[in-house]
Order: C-alpha cells, then sequence, then structure tokens
C-alpha cells in the first residue's frame, strides 16, 4: 500500500478506495440496498428477541422475556421425556429375570448401555474404567469371584454391598493375626512359605512343614483344608495365581499380620433394580461368563 | 499499472451505440454519479420473445419443475416395514432410497461421489458449451422464469408493466399486484411443500402437515423454502446471480476463447446504426441497433459489450435478434452461440478451424468424469450385503485367567445390507486352541452363531481365549470371519497377551 488517495478509475469511472498493492487498485462499487435492508432486518431482530426471550439483567432478576424460555427447566423437562422415552425398555427389565435379559438380544444391548454408563459413574473409580481392579479391588472380567459370580451373585453384592454395614450385606472378616498378638512374628513368617508353597510355588521346606498345623487351626476354617478358599465367605482361593494385595512374600505377610478387608457400597440404597439388574448384567457379561 | 478486469465496457476507440440507452447501462450512469454509500436495484422488465430457445427454456421448465414435484410421490416396493417411497431422505431411519438403492449412512461416500460428478460435468459442460447450467437448468433461472411468467400474466409485457409500475395507485393496479403477489406466494409455497416429501413418506406427511401432526422439521423448512423462493425468484432476481451466487466467478477458470457462449458477432454486426428500409446494407454492419437483445434481457445487460459477468447464456437475446434479422431480410444468427475465437478469426479474415471441442482442458474433464463414473459404478455394483468391524477393548487390553490361558475382548458390528433375517457364523482366525463366548449363549466354542435382523448392525460383544501354552507372542494377529450363505466378511484385529504370558 503506497499512497491513500481516493481518485477515478479511467477505464470503468469508478472511483478507486485509494488502496493500492503493488500497482493493483480496488474499485469501490457500492453495496446493494437490499444488503442494507438485512442489516436492519437482523437489528429488528434484536429487539423482538429481547422482547422474546431473556435478555437484560436487572439489580435482583432479569428480563423473563414472553416466551417464559428457561434453560434450566429445558433441562428437566427433557430429563422427564427421557424417562418416559425410556419407560418401555425399564419395564421390560423389571418384568424379565436376569437370564432373559442376557440372551434376548434388544435387552442385553439396553442393559449393556445403560450398565456401561452406571459403571463408568459409579464403579470405575475403584474396579477401573474397564473393570480390571487394582491392588485390593478385584478384577471383574476374569473368573475369579470371591463371592460367585452367577447373575444372582453379582446382583446380591452390588444390591447389599460388602461390609458395608446393610442388614443383608456379605459379612466375612480376615483377622489381623500379627497385629492382634494371634500369631507371633516367626509363626507368620512360616505361614507366609506355606501361602507361597500352596499355590504352587518353590519355598523354604522346614518353614512350611512348621506352618503346616497352625494353617489347619487358624485359616483352613474359612479357606478350606486345601486352600481353595469358599465363597460364601469371600475367602478366596490360595491356590491359583490370582492375588487380591499381592502375590509376592512381603504382600502376603502384610495381608496375615493386619488382615485387611475391603468394602464395598450397597449400591442398592442408590439405585432403582433395573440399574441394578442392567449393571449385573453389564458386568456378568464382560467377565466373559 | 491499474489493472481492472472489466469486460462490459468497449476497448477505446469502438463505435458506441445511438439507441435507446439500455436498463443496466442507465444503473451503471446512476452508480457512476457516486450516489452514496448503497445502490437501489434498477428494475427490468424483460419482454416476451418468441423462438427456438425460448421454447427450450419452456421445455425445460417444465420438465424440471415436473421432476421436482413428481418424484417424491413416486412409490417403490419394498418388503417388510421398509418404506416404499422410491426416491427419500429417511433420517429418522437412518437410510438414503433411490429406486432399487439403498444407501447407509456410512456410505455417505457415494453421495460424495455423486456431487464431485456433478461438479465435473458442470465443469466439462462450461468448457463446451458456456454456462448452459445458469441459463437452463439453475433452480434459480426455473423460478425466476416462472416468477416472470406469472408476472406477465397479471401486468402485462414490457411496456405495460413500465407503465403501471410509473402510474398512481389504482383499483386496477391494485389487484393486479396482489394477485401476482399471492400466486408468487402460492408457488413459494408449493416450492417449500414439496421439498419436505423427499424426507418423510409423502402421503402420510400430506396429511400430518395439513391437521398440524407434522414434524417440526417440515413445518420450518417448509416456510424457509416459502421464503427463499418468494424472495429470490420474486424480488431479487438477477442480484442473486450477480451478488450471491459464486458461479459466475469460478466459472472464468473453465471457460477459455473456444469455449461457447451467447456471442455478438461484432464481425458482421459492426459498424452498427439505424437502418431504413431503402438504404443499401453495404459498408454498414447488420446490426440495426434495434435493442431487442437489450429488452429481452432477464439480467438486464447489453450482450454486445461482449461476455459479461452477469450474462447466464439463456439466449433469449438470439431468438429476439433473430426475429429483428427476418424482418431486415439479413441472415439469422447475429447474437449466437459462439466462441470468442471464432468472433476473431472471422475478424481477421480467416474462415478454417474456427471451433475446437476437443482441448486439454476438455479432456481432462472428460477422463476425470468417466474415471470417476467408473469407480462410482463399480463401487455400486460391487458393495457387499454384509459388512463386519472389529473394535478392540482398550481397557483391559488383556485378561490373565486363573489357569494362566489369556482372554481378549471385543466388540463386533455386523451388519445385514439384505431385507430378510440372516444367520453368520463367526471365527477367529489365526490362533490355536482359542474359544469364542458371546454373553447370554451358553457355552464357548470355536464358532459362534449370530442372528442380525434385515437392513440392522449389531453389536455383538465376543470373549476369545487361548490357552497359556498356545500363546507365541505378546502380539498375536487375529482375523474374525464372519459367513452367511453366499457371502463371508473379515476385519482384522490383534490379540493381545503381554510380554510377561507370551514365552
Amino acid at each position: 500500500m503506497s499512497e491513500s488517495q481516493r481518485e477515478k478509475d479511467a477505464v470503468s469511472g469508478v472511483d478507486t478506495t485509494g488502496h493500492e498493492w503493488d500497482g493493483i487498485r480496488e474499485l469501490d462499487n457500492p453495496l446493494p440496498r437490499w444488503w442494507l435492508w438485512v442489516f436492519w432486518a437482523t437489528v429488528l431482530f434484536s429487539v423482538g428477541y429481547w422482547v422474546a426471550m431473556p435478555a437484560w439483567p436487572g439489580v435482583k432478576s432479569y428480563t423473563q422475556g414472553m416466551l417464559g424460555q428457561s434453560d434450566r427447566r429445558a433441562v428437566a423437562t427433557a430429563l422427564a421425556d427421557l424417562k418416559t422415552q425410556r419407560g418401555a425398555s425399564a419395564a421390560r427389565l423389571t418384568n424379565a429375570s436376569l437370564e432373559q435379559i442376557e440372551s434376548d438380544p434388544a435387552l442385553q444391548a439396553y442393559a449393556l448401555s445403560v450398565g456401561q454408563s452406571v459403571f463408568g459413574d459409579n464403579c470405575a473409580t475403584c474396579h477401573g474404567p474397564g473393570g480390571a481392579g487394582a491392588k485390593g479391588y478385584p478384577n471383574l472380567r476374569d473368573d475369579v469371584w470371591l463371592w460367585g459370580g452367577s447373575l444372582q451373585d453379582i446382583q446380591t453384592t452390588l444390591k447389599h454391598g460388602i461390609r458395608s454395614g446393610d442388614p443383608d450385606a456379605r459379612m466375612s472378616q480376615m483377622p489381623a493375626f500379627g497385629r492382634d498378638g494371634m500369631l507371633d512374628a516367626r509363626q507368620v513368617s512360616d505361614l507366609t512359605e506355606f501361602v507361597v508353597a500352596l499355590s504352587g510355588r518353590q519355598a523354604d521346606r522346614a518353614a512350611v512343614g512348621r506352618a503346616a498345623q497352625t494353617f489347619v487351626d487358624q485359616c483352613s476354617s474359612c479357606h478350606g483344608v486345601d486352600g481353595k478358599g469358599q465363597q460364601a465367605l469371600g475367602a478366596p482361593n490360595l491356590t491359583d495365581g490370582d492375588w487380591l494385595y499381592g502375590s509376592d512374600r512381603a504382600a502376603i505377610s502384610a495381608q496375615i499380620h493386619y488382615g485387611r478387608n475391603g468394602v464395598m457400597p450397597a449400591w442398592g440404597q442408590r439405585f432403582d433394580e433395573e440399574t441394578i439388574k442392567a449393571l449385573a448384567v453389564y458386568i456378568h457379561a464382560n467377565s466373559g461368563q | 499499472m491499474t489493472v481492472v478486469i472489466d469486460r462490459t465496457k468497449r476497448p477505446a476507440g469502438s463505435p458506441e451505440g445511438q439507441g435507446p440507452v439500455s436498463v443496466a447501462a442507465s444503473v451503471r450512469k446512476k452508480a457512476d454519479g457516486g450516489g452514496g454509500l448503497y445502490k437501489a436495484r434498477v428494475p427490468i422488465y424483460p419482454k416476451l420473445v418468441h423462438g427456438q430457445w425460448r421454447m427450450i427454456k419452456w421445455v425445460l421448465l417444465i420438465a424440471t419443475l415436473a421432476v421436482y414435484y413428481i418424484v417424491p410421490w413416486l412409490r417403490w416396493d419394498r418388503p417388510g416395514s421398509l418404506p416404499d417411497q422410491a426416491v427419500l431422505v429417511d433420517f429418522d431411519g437412518r437410510r438414503f432410497y433411490f429406486f432399487w438403492i439403498q444407501l447407509w449412512p456410512q456410505e455417505v461416500y457415494f453421495i460424495t461421489g455423486l456431487l464431485v460428478m456433478a461438479a465435473l460435468a458442470l465443469f466439462l459442460t462450461t468448457a463446451l458449451f458456456g454456462r448452459l447450467w445458469c441459463g437452463y437448468a439453475c433452480p434459480q433461472t426455473v423460478w425466476t422464469d416462472l416468477y416472470i411468467a406469472v408476472e406477465r400474466l397479471f401486468e402485462g409485457d414490457r411496456n405495460a408493466r413500465m407503465k403501471l409500475d410509473a402510474a398512481p395507485m389504482s383499483l386496477n393496479k391494485l389487484w393486479r399486484k396482489t394477485g401476482k403477489h399471492l400466486v408468487w406466494l402460492g408457488i413459494a409455497f408449493g416450492t417449500g411443500g414439496a421439498w419436505i416429501f423427499y424426507f418423510h413418506d409423502a402421503p402420510t406427511l400430506l396429511r400430518d402437515f395439513w391437521i398440524g401432526q407434522g414434524p417440526m422439521t417440515a413445518y420450518v423448512s417448509c416456510a424457509i423454502l416459502t421464503a427463499t423462493t418468494y424472495i429470490f425468484a420474486g424480488t431479487m432476481r438477477e442480484q442473486v446471480c450477480t451478488y450471491m451466487c459464486p458461479w459466475p466467478r469460478i466459472q472464468g477458470a473453465m471457460l477459455d476463447k473456444h469455449s461457447l457462449q451467447v456471442t455478438y458477432r461484432r464481425d458482421r454486426g459492426e459498424p452498427r446504426g439505424p437502418h431504413k428500409k431503402s438504404e443499401s446494407w453495404e459498408g454498414r454492419g447488420d446490426c440495426i441497433d434495434c435493442n431487442q437483445c437489450v429488452v429481452v434481457c432477464p439480467m438486464g445487460i447489453d450482450i454486445r459489450d461482449g461476455a459479461q459477468l452477469e450474462c447466464i447464456n439463456c439466449g433469449l437475446c438470439i431468438d429476439a435478434c433473430n426475429e429483428v434479422m427476418a424482418k431486415v431480410g439479413r441472415p439469422k444468427g447475429l447474437i449466437s452461440y459462439d466462441t470468442d475465437h471464432a468472433v476473431a478469426s472471422r475478424e481477421a479474415g480467416e474462415h478454417k478451424g474456427l471451433y475446437r471441442f476437443v482441448r486439454s482442458r476438455t479432456i481432462y474433464y472428460a477422463v476425470a468424469l468417466s474415471l470417476l463414473s467408473g469407480i462410482m459404478l463399480w463401487g455400486l455394483t460391487h458393495r457387499g450385503t454384509a459388512e463386519l468391524h472389529v473394535l478392540r477393548d482398550r481397557n483391559p487390553t488383556f485378561i490373565r485367567l486363573s489357569d494362566g490361558a489369556i482372554r481378549n475382548g471385543y466388540t463386533l458390528k455386523i451388519a445385514n445390507r439384505t431385507f430378510e433375517p440372516k444367520t453368520y457364523r463367526v471365527t477367529a482366525e489365526g490362533l490355536r486352541g482359542d474359544t469364542l463366548k458371546t454373553p447370554g449363549e451358553p457355552a464357548s466354542g470355536e464358532a459362534l452363531t449370530v442372528l442380525v435382523q434385515p437392513d440392522q448392525v449389531r453389536a455383538v460383544r465376543v470373549f476369545v481365549t487361548v490357552p497359556r501354552d498356545q500363546i507365541s507372542s505378546a502380539n498375536m494377529p487375529v482375523r474374525f470371519v464372519a459367513s452367511t450363505t453366499g457371502e463371508t466378511v473379515e476385519a482384522r484385529s490383534i490379540f493381545l497377551s503381554g510380554e510377561a504370558n507370551a514365552r
């Protein structure tokens, strides 16, 4: 842009804007009148908008607008509509058994999508978004179930929780053998070797021999004489490769010493029956059973 | 250096017309005066013309409008609860129907291809024959033509209309104006009304629309199209082409000196001037400056100024000029579909090799168009009726079971595009000792059977378990195969097991 001088273009006889770029100048043709009308129409529209819609802030409130538009109310209405829309499918969940829900493709798809969103909002915090669990929080995708992995078992666990304070909650307790002085440090150490040996790993034979009687006295009532556990008591199988609190000697010995007991909330107090059912089907389906 | 691309002005030294000033010229005069920031529209009163091109335009007007109004009412029998409308964009059902073709949303590339084909066809036509689209087939042209016909019906031809507009308001003027606008609004409503039938079952919507039970989108679309039709064809007309449409600007890239355009043959017409019957035609051009080409022009331009951005190549000035040429006893075709090259050659005295239709650009456009049409046709005839997609679980990537076996989770999406239910046998190839399991089916095995309802996609959760001793690598390729009678589809994925579990 060199100079800024309006002049008449010699060829077309139209005024230029006075801008010049490398010898190219711009003609200053007038805008069509209708374009101006469109502009005024938008101005008029905005005035109508102030009247019809909430627009101006006041001291304590704001101008409400004649249409009574309210986003808050719109959300409430939309949620109510959603509930009505889902009513039919939700009703089918109420009437169907868990097995029926899982074997009917349409109901299964509905339960899985409900289950997925509820799981993501509530369960994923501890069990992980994919349900693979973490240390202290069971993996829901494998074939190991502390309290049983059937549809009904899962539904009961969801509804009443584990050690949750709910009257029907699943209850059991792993004692803190070391901390509460039931076993001394040497016994805990021997028992650790015994548990390592149970799961088919190399262990100190002498220690295993010393701990055999302790295991029968202290542990077998819940975990069984063979160490395979008991689902009714939520006592884990000690002979497989699945360890809730870790598989190494330190972790096993810590569990015998401190006896950690996990808590699962009773979701029946928060969710309706249909949601619990959908969630049970979702968890069961994803466990590959 | 001043560079101004403006071909509406004669080159310096060419003779100026002596006849009445065209409307377009008067517009320019007004604009020249520096008349403010905004330019008012100068009304154009196109005169009715008879002739070959006008007839073609009438025929095309009827044909294109007939296609537009009739197509949604064609029925086409489809099985089950599928819509029986031949052409339907079914947004609710997420399907597009065109007679025997049914497209799913994921096949939107066919629509893209069709649009690209349309663009290429437009390029080719423009390179060969100029703006045929603008002059004959563009909805703006067709509806404007229709609106002008209605205007003529109520207010008479050019002179009568000009007189009526200049006259003070009277009962006569009032009923003619009111009648015109009412009919215009009726056509506009009919235009918007026909549009919505492409998106819903036409007979059902027709009834629902009038009893107020139609979908809101139908009423809104109808209202918008009514408004745009009325405004664009009734009041804005040529302004849509000159101010709003990008095509007049783009087409410059397709046109060259060999493209056919409505052309004033200045080699024959100049020097122009009024002609008396007794006078000889020696030493003068055939143009008698009667201005008929200007008064019939719906764009309000003077074609004798050369090719112009405003010109839609409708050929009405050709008809007007031919009529006059016949009257004065000169050959037709003073204004004609011709090329810049031919006119320049004749001016230079050459009469051979005037036209070249085979040029590099027309070859490129034609090759691109036929290639794309071929690909589209092949794609359309070779697309299958089944589709399989695999979504691998990302979290967890794998699960180790208590016996050391590894399990991976997948979501298989099986699309059944036929109109009957199909059972697919699903296997995972490339693994050894694998078992498949899906929720709700009692046992796991080497294969699953999945029933998919007609015209639907079913998502199935599939768990693949491989025993510990068959895991050969942390990352094993797997191929899911879904087969049904006459068709097999595959999708690739991987089976992960983690370094610690692989041998």
